[in-house]
């Protein structure tokens, strides 16, 4: 009765998992990159159209992807690329509570999954890791998702004992699931208690994690909604679930681990939380009064007109303020007066991996233009003016000061440069909350306001 | 006596790992957010769960609940992929212009 043999549809599923990996392999170049997203898409199509042929209620079925695939378009097509990380994380959530929704489904009646009734040890332990994954995955990336749009502070909550909760959470979720293995075939009220204390966990390990380590979470959880997927493909018997779940696991891992470096901080610590609570405290207290230049914009856009070359290192307060397609009009201006204006990009610039790149796309900055941090160092030395936008740790000669709370994280060594122009809302610390000796330095020009605003005047004083 | 096909599952899967690794590493930073949103995409794999779940031979409250997970995760796949196309879309303009000059 079926329109495809098994053999049939677990070749279709090979197919599929091919083009996965061809989507990923695409994005090695921004010329690829494209024909690699078609490949996802076709591979997605493929699979879908495949398992379509194994099921009872197609018109229910289609119905709701219908629904899911209009929200989906909709939110793809309206959103802001400054809001990419709050869709990301909103995306990670759902794929989380689905992981749960299967897991649950699995439970009340095996069968339609083609798994033996009563259901088998082995498959409990496996849908035990796909429900607890899934619900961690969603209830953190709720948490990360209010934190990222602002509905919720992105200062860490701390408490006492909050280690220590944990683990005994963790300890509890992981006698129910012994509880769900050694039990009936539908032991109920374990898998329900199991899946209520890993939302709950969720919830407990996002909320201590600061702002500032927000590209770390996002990529941690985007690592948890992969192995979630990979979680329900051993209960399901899929391969392709695996192999698909396994890429964005360990893509998410990979992301993760750069990110972690490029803040030179230990995985480890940035989990447990709480950075920039404390230390911001005690840094600013600790700090005299000390003298630091001012300027217009006006003077800035004169510095910058007389200059052979420019670096503009975008950070955060750029993305904040929105002020990209300004960025891209000084650009033009000063290119059309001979100055060379390239942009250097720190890997935590902004608030998601790549996310300043896509900014800078998005006013059709073109990339040839834009520079990693290790291909650009070298050249600070050489530039005349570095006009740095709303970012400060990432930039931050204490970096290089033993002793220092960032000691060893690699930053743009904007400090080389002649002269030195930092926009900036005010005076105040970055995350790390340290203050900036650059900022100090006789070299540098503070110019005080909103990146956008102060942009424009610039443009306007060319 | 075969092998328990958990056994095969898991060389799937410490292989997928290892492709994953290794294709990720090559991906060029400049594309690290286009990166996070295709997997979303890629993790709405488990549409292919959800339908399953939404089509047992005799529909229950499971199969609502599957058509819900059908509707989260196609959410994922759709917004996922044409998100990552508007947003590889606009570093091919300038590659476009590029060309021009």
């Amino acid at each position: 009765m079926n329109l495809l043999s098994p053999n049939e549809v677990g070749l279709a599923y090979l197919v599929a998992s091919v083009l996965f990996i061809l989507a990923l392999k695409g994005l090695s170049s921004p010329l690829t990159a494209r024909r690699g997203n078609v490949f996802g898409m076709t591979g997605m199509a493929l699979a879908v159209l495949t398992t379509l042929t194994l099921t009872h209620n197609a018109g229910l079925i289609l119905l709701a992807i219908a629904v899911g695939g209009v929200i989906g378009a909709v939110v793809a097509r309206r959103v802001q690329m400054t809001a990419m990380p709050e869709l990301v994380a909103f995306m990670h959530s759902l794929v989380g509570l689905a992981a749960v929704f299967i897991a649950v489904a699995a439970v009340n009646n095996p069968a339609s999954f083609g798994i033996h009734v009563p259901l088998p040890r082995g498959n409990r332990i496996e849908l035990f890791i796909g429900t607890f994954i899934g619900a961690m995955t969603w209830s953190g990336s709720v948490i990360a998702f209010f934190k990222l749009s602002g509905r919720m502070s992105g200062a860490p909550i701390v408490f006492r004992g909050q280690h220590m909760l944990n683990l005994l959470l963790a300890l509890a979720m992981l006698g129910c699931g012994i509880g769900f293995y050694l039990g009936d075939a539908q032991a109920w009220p374990p898998f329900a208690a199991m899946t209520a204390f890993a939302f709950l966990l969720g919830f407990l390990i996002i909320i201590p994690i600061g702002g500032a380590d927000m590209p770390v979470v996002i990529s941690m959880l985007n690592s948890y909604s992969g192995w979630a997927a990979a979680g329900i493909g051993f209960s399901l018997g899929n391969p392709m679930l695996i192999i698909a779940g396994s890429l964005v696991g360990s893509s998410g891992a990979i992301l993760s681990y750069i990110m972690c470096k490029a803040m030179n901080r230990p995985f480890l610590s940035v989990i447990l939380g709480g950075f920039g609570t404390e230390s911001g405290a005690v840094a600013a207290a600790g700090q005299a009064q000390r003298n630091y230049r001012s300027g217009s914009a006006d003077d800035a856009a004169f510095l910058m007109g007389n200059a052979d070359s420019v670096i503009i290192v975008p950070g955060y307060g750029l993305a904040v303020a929105r002020a990209q397609h300004a960025v891209k009009e000084l650009t033009l201006k000063l290119r059309e007066k001979g100055v060379s204006v390239r942009f250097a990009i720190h890997p935590v610039a902004g608030r998601m991996p790549g996310h300043m790149n896509v900014l800078l796309a998005e006013a059709e900055i073109p990339y040839e233009w834009v520079f990693e941090m290790d291909d650009i160092n070298s050249d600070f030395a050489n530039t005349d003016v570095v006009l740095v936008l709303g970012a400060n740790d990432v930039v931050n000669p204490a970096a290089h000061t033993p002793g220092s709370p960032i000691f060893g994280m690699p930053i743009l060594e904007v400090d080389k440069a002649r002269t030195v122009l930092v926009v900036k809302r005010s005076m105040a610390a970055g995350y790390a909350g340290l203050d900036n000796d650059l900022f100090y330095m006789d070299k540098t020009m503070m110019v005080f306001g909103d990146a956008k605003k102060v942009v424009e005047d610039m443009v306007k004083a060319l | 006596m075969t092998v328990d096909p958990t056994i095969s599952f898991l060389t799937v899967f410490v292989l997928a790992v290892f492709v994953g690794y290794h294709v990720v590493w090559n991906v060029t930073p400049a594309l690290h957010t286009p990166l996070m949103s295709v997997t979303n995409a890629i993790s709405g794999i488990i549409l292919v769960g959800a339908m399953l779940a939404a089509s047992p031979a005799e529909s229950d409250w499971g199969a609502w609940l599957g058509a819900v997970a059908v509707a989260l995760a196609s959410i994922n796949v759709f917004g996922g992929f044409l998100v990552t196309q508007r947003m590889l879309e606009m570093f091919k303009r300038k590659e476009k212009k590029g060309e021009a000059k």
